[in-house]
């Protein structure tokens, strides 16, 4: 940071909502870091988005109400927004720009980066192939979650995502203790959410090993935009300077994506799907991208975003365009909430794609990949099999069919169902999965080998599913 | 790349408007800023420019300085190309780790091929021989895989001057000269310069009548791609277009592979590059990187690089096609292409079409597909590019713009089916709503190549697949028991094709790639089954006692437990099955041979009329 090249304006042209317009800046740097100075000494941080010889334009990431353009000082810093990251900012709790805000002294930063972040070279990445065990048998058994993936979480308004991702972030090991963080980025929640999320951690003694930042509902919409990114920004530096295990927890991306809208809204674009920008998909991507693995380090940075679909639909542009990026998704289901079951989690449209990478022999049993196939197979009958129950009545079902909904009630029921505080083991998760399948005749199963049906089908109790 | 033309204007992202001093031409690659940034001009005024800068724009300014090139945005073509790995705008991401670390920097230069590095250049041409474009000048070995041919480059011809002899050179330096008709004279190294945005000349178009072998029983045999062809792959999240992508990059019977990752995952580029080196061509035993070639563009990378990393890939293909090789090109996705497209025109203020589009979205589409194409080079040769292309519909809504103008230009349409993933069918193609128009002109060479009775055989298989989709609809109302046994049996010959011959497992040793002969013989298997069983029920035999005779799940199990080399066991199960079918009957196998055949045919030719019926 060079002092020389800091500039200041005096007196801003225009302002509409988070947009400053200053006439004559023309010696601004595209995306340079602006501070706004109001009469009362109150600085506003922005960056410029676009400079001409006769003018530049600012976006600011606070909230502009009661600032009069011509009252403003603009500095331009001669530099990008720079997030302060290190090691001491675990266990503290900032505000959705990264400022510290539990009234401790601010950490003192080892580095600061640009928090955009560079996109991560392929050729330097380290294919993720170790899976996390989160204890949650429809993730672990079904839909394994893999080091240095993202994988989001498909919910709707009044599910149990929130402590689902609890769960994961007390239950997940990754790694040793030491090496092992969590890092909570919150945009647009309620303070009750951010408060249960912070005393969860507290309550397992993980908090001292995680970094939350909070941009609350009531917080300004614009700094959402710096939230996901100043956390990543510490992720990264965290995972690969420090080689630790990060899980980073963005929750919830859906206002992430509306305050990006009412931005490019401001401004003037073609929207497209929705009103949404022409590029939520590559904004989203230069979020989600910073996770992953690299050669030469052992550290990894896992992302969990969470997004409530509006109205439950799933092609909706945010849930569309991040299921596109995203390796994978968990999809929450209110039927299966309504039934009361925990964790409502609906297989089926589910998916993982690294799992396939991250099980089987060595890393969990080789009797993984085809038991999930099949179990997915099975519960896929089970659809139809309900379907037609509906219509003809259970007692006129064909046998076949019968036997699917005895083993639907039991892969809900027994499978699925867990305590939100147990955390089970994964070969248990695994015999927990033979036992619901024994309930299917051997001759349905097409998707296992003989030789595992040999070793792992309960012989005697064919039918039976004990 | 030296003199400073002008000074930028105006930064808005990765467009910037640039103040001339100096000439300029529409399309010339320009550096941007004392970093000198890859940048291209897309529209040119007397004193103004207009330039996408294809990396990040970060810390520009207005004044900062231009520079030209004097060439339009080109790919460097030469040996070197096979088993690299380049970003958008051709840079090889190896030596840009090497060079700027884990993250992509911008302002790093590398050069696109190694200059350094020499090859065994063998002369095939005779000093004084009179050459025109495309003539062969003489080869290299780029890969044991690869002969790598050097040729005159498009626009030059003339009486051939003076040639290298056989020895080591590298690209740069000069194996021929070519004295023109003027009689000026043009040194000619084994790399050339092209302009991305324009194919290629050729001698004719051919058309197309060799399938592209996959190996994937639903493509090769259903919906076959013809060499020089055109295909989309359009589905939703998670329906499994890229791994059908990396199978066919992995099993396709082509010389060589060009793989765009165009805005698509950081870890999936990972994963091609992890597992490539690793992965045998099974035509050839060599590792697949000898064949391959990749372009990744991340979905994290500069959006305006995504829109050149197509052109990037497909200017190397036609690069080796007028070698005379068969070039198959995976470009995963067209749509993230197509979205970079309409954020470039949006940030140029272009009047939007539909969905936020550019007007020129179809003609741009179209543009790129024939790129495809089966062909005469311009030295005689034939040569080939097939284009395969994933089309990610938003919200897996194939009426959208993108999706419904690839489907006007390609000709194999594979659709992916979310319930199909769901219910874990993959690869997800739905063979109700594919189809594909090359299965005229490769029929024949089916039936010369593998089996007479292809055609036939995919023919009833799609009758029974398509009567089982009426019936399923009857089904959801009425329940199976309320189907006649004809009906039920349907059903159940339709479940053999669906999980014994649709389905693939592209994970599985054995099952990953099946060999045309097994894909025939699995397909005849269970297409005999069910004409026999058929004639069983009009006999009157119940459907409980053929379904008891047969093993279902263990004919399901056919296409993972048995290998392409020992095909001959497939025929064997295959025999068994008909026997244990037969044995109903209370006949011998052996003096019905005959009979039997007769009664099929007359079976088959009664089957698509009774379907029609079932459906209306």
């Amino acid at each position: 940071m060079n002092p020389l090249s800091v500039r200041e304006y005096i007196g801003a042209d225009r302002l509409e909502g988070p947009i400053l317009i200053i006439e004559g800046a023309g010696d601004a740097r595209y995306r340079e870091l602006a501070e706004v100075i109001g009469p009362d000494g109150s600085i506003r941080l922005g960056q410029v988005l676009e400079v001409s010889r006769k003018r530049a334009v600012v976006q600011l990431f606070a909230e502009s109400h009661g600032l009069n353009p011509p009252d403003l000082r603009i500095r331009f810093r001669g530099h990008p927004l720079l997030a302060p990251v290190g090691r001491e900012m675990l266990g503290r709790t900032f505000d959705g720009m990264g400022r510290p805000m539990d009234d401790l002294p601010a950490p003192i930063p080892e580095d600061r980066v640009d928090v955009n972040g560079a996109a991560l070279n392929p050729a330097a990445r380290n294919y993720p192939r170790n899976h996390i065990e989160t204890g949650i048998s429809a993730i672990d058994g079904m839909n394994t979650l893999v080091r240095g993936q993202k994988l989001p979480i498909f919910s709707g308004n009044g599910l149990p995502h929130n402590d689902i991702a609890a769960q994961i972030a007390r239950q997940a090991r990754v790694g040793g203790e030491e090496d092992f963080a969590i890092i909570f980025a919150a945009m647009g929640v309620s303070h009750d959410t951010a408060e249960g999320f912070r005393r969860s951690l507290e309550e397992s003694g993980a908090i001292h090993q995680a970094a939350l930042f909070l941009n609350l509902a009531d917080d300004p919409a614009v700094e959402r935009i710096i939230t996901p990114r100043a956390a990543l920004s510490l992720a990264e530096f965290l995972a690969f300077q420090h080689e630790m295990h990060i899980l980073v927890i963005l929750t919830d991306m859906t206002n992430y994506g509306e305050a990006l809208r009412e931005i490019s809204n401001r401004r003037g674009e073609v929207p497209t799907r929705k009103g949404f920008p022409g590029y939520l998909y590559s904004d989203l991507a230069q979020i989600y991208e910073r996770c992953g693995r690299v050669q030469g380090c052992d550290g990894s940075i896992t992302i969990m975003p969470i997004l409530t679909m509006p109205n439950d639909d799933i092609t909706h542009p945010i849930p569309d365009l991040t299921g596109y990026i995203t390796e994978g998704q968990i999809v929450l289901s209110r039927d299966l909430n309504r039934k009361g079951i925990y964790p409502p989690i609906n297989v089926l449209p589910s998916l993982s794609r690294l799992m396939k990478d991250g099980i089987g022999e060595g890393e969990t049993r080789d009797d993984h990949q085809d038991l999930s196939n099949q179990l997915y197979a099975a519960y896929s009958e089970v659809q139809n099999a309900r379907e037609m129950a509906q219509i003809i009545g259970e007692e006129d079902l064909p046998e076949r069919d019968r036997h699917y909904l005895r083993f639907g009630e039991a892969f809900e029921n027994r499978f699925l169902t867990q305590e939100r505080s147990e955390a089970r083991e994964m070969s248990e998760t695994l015999d927990l999965g033979w036992k619901v399948l024994s309930l299917l005749p051997k001759k349905e199963l097409t998707r296992v080998s003989e030789a595992d049906i040999e070793a792992h089908y309960p012989e005697d109790r064919e039918g039976t599913g004990e | 790349m030296s003199d400073q033309i002008g000074t930028l204007d105006r930064v808005s992202e990765f467009i910037v408007r640039v103040h001339l001093e100096g000439p300029l031409t529409l399309s010339e690659e320009v550096g941007i800023g004392k970093d000198r940034l890859t940048a291209e001009v897309i529209s040119l005024g007397k004193e103004t420019a207009t330039v996408q800068v294809y990396e990040d724009t970060t810390g520009l300014r207005p004044g900062d300085p231009v520079f030209g090139s004097g060439h339009p945005l080109s790919a460097v073509l030469g040996p070197g190309l096979l088993g690299n790995v380049f970003d958008g705008i051709q840079r090889p991401l190896d030596a840009l780790k090497e060079r700027a670390g884990r993250f992509i920097r911008r302002g790093v230069h590398v050069s696109p091929l190694n200059t350094r590095r020499r090859w065994e250049f063998e002369p095939q041409a005779e000093q004084g021989d009179s050459v025109s474009a495309g003539d062969l000048l003489g080869s290299v070995q780029e890969t044991p895989l690869i002969q790598h041919r050097i040729l005159v480059p498009p626009g030059l011809s003339g009486e051939l001057a003076e040639l290298a002899e056989e020895g080591a050179y590298t690209i740069e330096d000069r194996i021929a000269v070519i004295k023109d008709a003027q009689g000026k004279e043009h040194p000619v190294t084994m790399q050339q310069r092209w302009h991305i945005r324009r194919p290629r000349p050729i001698l004719k178009r051919l058309s197309p009548g060799v399938p592209l072998i996959t190996g994937q029983r639903v493509i090769d045999t259903f919906f076959p791609v013809a060499k020089g062809g055109a295909a989309a792959i359009p589905g939703g999240f998670g329906t499994g277009k890229t791994v059908i992508q990396h199978a066919l990059a992995q099993w396709s019977d082509a010389d060589i592979i060009i793989y765009i990752g165009c805005g698509e995952r950081g870890n999936e580029m990972t994963e091609v590059l992890e597992e490539f080196p690793e992965l045998n061509d099974p035509w050839s035993g060599h590792p697949l990187m000898e064949r391959t070639l990749l372009i990744a563009n991340t979905s994290d990378m500069p959006v305006s690089a995504r829109e050149s990393s197509i052109y990037t890939g497909v200017t190397m293909a036609e690069y080796y096609r007028d070698q005379g090789y068969d070039v198959a090109l995976m470009a995963d996705s067209t749509s993230r292409w197509a979205q970079a497209l309409r954020e470039i025109s949006g940030r140029l203020g272009e009047m939007p079409v539909e969905e936020g589009y550019p007007a020129y979205l179809a003609a741009r589409l179209s543009a790129f597909y024939e790129r495809a194409g089966r062909i005469k080079t311009l030295g005689n040769r034939e040569g080939s590019i097939t284009l395969i292309g994933a089309v990610s519909p938003p919200g897996g809504d194939f009426s959208e713009p993108v999706t419904r103008h690839t489907q006007r230009f390609t000709r194999s349409w594979w659709a992916l089916d979310r319930d199909l993933a769901h219910k874990r069918h993959f690869p997800a193609i739905d063979w109700i709503s594919s189809y594909s128009l090359h299965i005229d002109p490769i029929s024949e060479w089916w039936k010369s190549e593998v089996a007479e009775d292809w055609n036939d055989l995919r023919r009833q298989a799609m009758a029974v697949l398509h009567e089982e989709s009426g019936l399923q609809q009857l089904v959801q109302l009425v329940g199976p028991d309320a189907l006649s046994e004809d009906q039920q049996w349907t059903l159940a010959g339709a479940r053999l094709l669906r999980e014994g011959f649709l389905q693939q497992n592209a994970l599985h040793p054995v099952d990953a790639y099946a060999v045309p002969e097994k894909q025939v013989k699995l397909l005849r298997c269970f297409v005999r089954i069910h004409r026999l069983g058929s004639d069983l029920l009009k006999e009157g035999i119940s459907l409980d006692r053929i379904r008891n005779a047969l093993d279902i799940s263990g004919l399901i199990r056919l296409r993972n437990e048995i290998s392409n080399g020992e095909l001959e066991k497939l025929d064997q199960r295959a025999d068994e099955a008909v026997r244990q079918l037969k044995d109903l009957q209370g006949k011998f196998e052996s003096k019905e041979e005959g009979s039997e055949e007769a009664e099929t045919k007359e079976t088959s030719e009664t089957e698509p009329s009774s379907s029609k019926k079932e459906g209306s």
